[in-house]
């Protein structure tokens, strides 16, 4: 049971601490509640599919299936995160004015931010993928009873879950004036740190080189593998051994991101509270 | 990459975007290949040696009927070996050293090592 709530946490962790950013950036958004959940559904669906063609996915590309795909699905979720980004930086001031004239958020229809429901389905589908097959295998060998698997991917769901409701419950206690500015940083970083792992990806496949490999080792300080390191790795992209390669793309997205919501950035964010 | 690289990161850069639009670069030697089976949740051979600085190939090959995934933050290699299916996993060019590696749903059992060795000491593949 132990060791399949250690597997199922890990991989929740991950998708949690995305969901959480999530939450606590379209906070007061309406409908939130509604399509991050559609993204959750959407997630787990896609999770079992991935998981049902892991075969297939890891023979396409010469072999290199696996690498692809999760390339893709990166640079996607990466690129959805930077576009609403963007875009809440150049509509800051708009969505303060009609915060304030009408006491509540946007229409929904006027805010991308659903798009992000996009991004929670691709983080639950990916890390998701890895978790179902994992207790497909336990399922298979039968070394625990149903009750213990069950028991076991109960709790790591709730240990997962717990992390990131803590996350957004900490984000939330940020003052009004700053949660915008916060968590569009969050969002940046996070979508940084997906271009980074993509990058890695496309090193393993062969496709890019390392450059540098590794650029610098860090595991002493914050090992990587640690429910911190795990954290801060889907957060802020922290890797204890990234390649050059990797930093690249990290600071091409970074940068890119800060640079295109600059000019919106000189208009300041005035929070309607 | 060579030491040149090193010096002149930006260079590198530019040098790594053009390799993009080749197909693949040439190598002058073929790539050694290393084969390794999973088997009752275990890495067989558990360890391997490769040269320092080159790029080789590890070929792994899940026997058992459950799935498991290839681990290793050090090699920073994360790949699902599929219930009887064999993976490629590309490696190097490495510095000399011992990289770790765990099958990440079988942790307690499927343990490796890559141990990587100056290109002078390490045996011709």
């Amino acid at each position: 049971m132990l060791a399949t709530a250690i597997i199922v946490f890990r991989e929740v962790l991950e998708m949690a601490v995305v969901v959480g950013v999530v939450l606590a950036a379209a906070e007061g958004a309406p409908g939130r509640n509604r399509w991050v959940a559609y993204g959750l559904l959407g997630g787990f669906g896609g999770a079992g599919l991935v998981a049902a063609f892991a075969g297939t996915i890891s023979d396409a590309a010469a072999g290199m299936g696996q690498e692809y795909f999760n390339t893709a699905i990166l640079a996607f979720a990466a690129g959805l995160i930077g576009w609403t980004v963007i875009w809440m930086r150049q509509h800051g001031r708009e969505m303060a004015a009609k915060l304030k004239e009408t006491g509540r958020a946007v229409a929904a229809g006027e805010s991308p931010l659903h798009m992000l429901a996009v991004v929670v389905g691709l983080a639950v589908l990916r890390e998701g993928s890895e978790a179902v097959l994992f207790v497909y295998g336990i399922a298979l060998s039968q070394p625990e009873s149903a009750l213990d698997i069950a028991a076991g991917v109960a709790l790591g769901l709730a240990g997962g879950g717990l992390i990131g409701a803590f996350l957004y419950l900490g984000l939330l206690r940020i003052s009004a004036r700053h949660l915008f500015s916060v968590t569009s940083l969050l969002l940046t970083l996070l979508a940084s740190g997906m271009a980074a792992q993509a990058a890695g990806y496309l090193v393993a496949a062969g496709t890019l080189p390392a450059l540098i490999d590794p650029l610098w080792d860090s595991s002493w300080l914050m090992a990587q593998d640690g429910i911190a390191g795990r954290v801060l790795s889907v957060l802020i992209g922290y890797q204890e051994r990234p390649s050059a390669m990797q930093a690249l793309f990290y600071a091409g997205t970074l940068g890119g991101i800060l640079l295109a919501s600059r000019q919106s950035n000189r208009r300041s964010w005035k929070p309607a509270s | 990459m060579s030491a040149s690289f090193r010096l002149r990161p930006l260079g590198a850069v530019f040098l790594g975007l053009s390799l993009l639009a080749l197909p693949l670069c040439a190598q002058a030697d073929e790539p050694g290949v290393y084969h390794m089976v999973i088997k009752d949740h275990r890495f067989v051979p558990d360890s391997i040696t490769i040269p320092a600085d080159a790029k080789v190939s590890l070929i792994v090959s899940n026997q058992d009927a459950t799935p498991e995934e290839f681990d290793s933050i050090p090699l920073r290699r994360e790949k699902v070996v599929p219930a009887g299916k064999e993976i490629t996993i590309l490696l190097g060019p490495l510095k000399a050293g011992s990289y770790a590696f765990v099958g990440e749903y079988h942790e307690d059992t499927a343990k490796g090592t890559v141990v990587v060795q100056p290109a002078a000491t390490a045996p011709k593949e």
